[in-house]
């Protein structure tokens, strides 16, 4: 099981973000919790100057923009 | 190096379409034809180039070069520079402002930065070379770093510190210089994709204000009459950039939208320099970025930023009327 966190203060790219993060999941039958950090101190906490970012079980592994799914689907493996 | 676009402006609307040369109608379509295709081709074309600097120098790295060198005053400058170089988005400005006070990096320095970033960025200065051309491009940008470099600079010596959010001065407290970044190193041809795909984004971000602002361009130039807010605002009126300024300063828009329409105005008879005081004030600040601001700072600080930068803004824009 993994655990995907979406960091973003709630813009259009961080909607964005995450709503592809749940296609990716969906599509390929993955068994993740998703979870959307949208308060600014929990956010600051994994050392990001730029929403949105893509944690996978702690780890950042995207930020600043919104990802492509197969880059989320790599992110995941 | 527009004039074929101008020529197929000319075609399609009177000739293809059939509409009377110097009828309203025409001329707004006319307008918005060869506006909107400049515009695009424009905007391509920096945000491209915007996008290769910017992958050379993302954020992190400027944050940890301004965080472990002495730079003697120049920090300003090269916050401020950084500042108009990273793509903005509204939404970036808290964590980058954390980021920043994070790597124990000056507030005014900081502060450099966010006032640089809306005021200067790709898409300001695509849409500033297709409507007031180089010249005017150039004095926008270097008055926009140096706004940031000064703004910076006075709200730095106010010892603001105090009145930041109080969970903001722990991080203060906590403060230590960046180590060095682990940099994946990409050749160019590399980066290339991601660059592409980063500048599709932005300009598909800003493409429907673009065309909006200048469809509202587009009817102003063909329906009022040139010269119409010369009795209004004149370039005599000395209270005429102040006001234009504090009226802006609420307001929200993106340089995006607010440009196309400032260019009418200026074409109807607005002075160049109150135009882009009162862009400058429209995008720079705003309830909306206020409101952003409120998470790391208190009310008293957001005053003064908006006061101190407010104040410069009418300084530039008695500037511009000035030098343009």
């Amino acid at each position: 099981l993994k655990t995907i966190k979406i960091l973003g203060t709630g813009c259009a790219k961080c909607k964005a973000t995450e709503q592809a993060v749940r296609n990716v999941i969906a599509k390929n039958n993955i068994d993740a919790t998703v979870e959307k950090v949208e308060d600014i101190q929990k956010i600051m906490e994994y050392n990001i100057m730029s929403t949105p970012a893509l944690v996978v079980d702690e780890i950042v592994k995207i930020k600043g923009r919104v990802p492509s799914e197969s880059e989320i689907l790599e992110a995941l493996k | 190096m527009f004039d074929w676009l101008q020529n197929f402006s000319d075609w399609l609307i009177y000739s293809f379409f059939d509409i009377a040369q110097g009828s309203k109608l025409g001329d707004s379509l006319n307008f918005f034809v060869y506006d909107t295709i400049k515009i695009l081709i424009l905007l391509f074309l920096i945000t491209f180039i915007m996008g290769i600097v910017n992958s050379y120098f993302p954020v992190d790295k400027i944050r940890n070069y301004l965080s472990r060198n002495k730079l003697f005053g120049l920090e300003y400058l090269f916050a401020s520079t950084f500042g108009a170089i990273t793509p903005f988005c509204s939404c970036s400005s808290v964590p980058l402002f954390i980021g920043f006070v994070k790597g124990g990096i000056p507030l005014g320095v900081t502060f450099a930065f966010l006032i640089t970033s809306p005021l200067v960025n790709e898409v300001a200065i695509a849409l500033f070379i297709g409507m007031f051309g180089l010249k005017a491009t150039i004095l926008y940008v270097s008055s926009g770093i140096i706004l940031g470099m000064i703004g910076g600079f006075v709200l730095g010596k106010l010892n603001l510190e105090k009145h930041l959010s109080p969970w903001v001065q722990q991080v203060l407290l906590n403060a230590e210089k960046e180590s060095d970044l682990e940099i994946e190193k990409q050749s160019f041809v590399q980066r290339l994709p991601l660059i592409f795909r980063e500048a599709m984004g932005i300009i598909r971000s800003v493409l429907l204000y673009v065309i909006i602002g200048i469809g509202i361009g587009a009817l102003m130039h063909g329906f009022i009459p040139t010269g119409f807010f010369e009795n209004y605002i004149s370039k005599e009126n000395p209270f005429a950039v102040p006001l234009a300024v504090i009226f802006g300063v609420p307001m929200y828009s993106n340089a995006a939208g607010v440009l196309p329409i400032i260019q009418v105005f200026v074409q109807k008879g607005i002075p160049i320099g109150t135009a882009i005081a009162f862009m400058m004030a429209v995008v720079g600040l705003s309830i909306p970025e206020a409101t952003l601001l409120k998470k790391v700072m208190t009310w008293k600080l957001i005053a003064i930023f908006f006061s101190v930068i407010t104040f410069f803004i009418i300084i530039s824009g008695y500037l511009f009327n000035i030098l343009l």
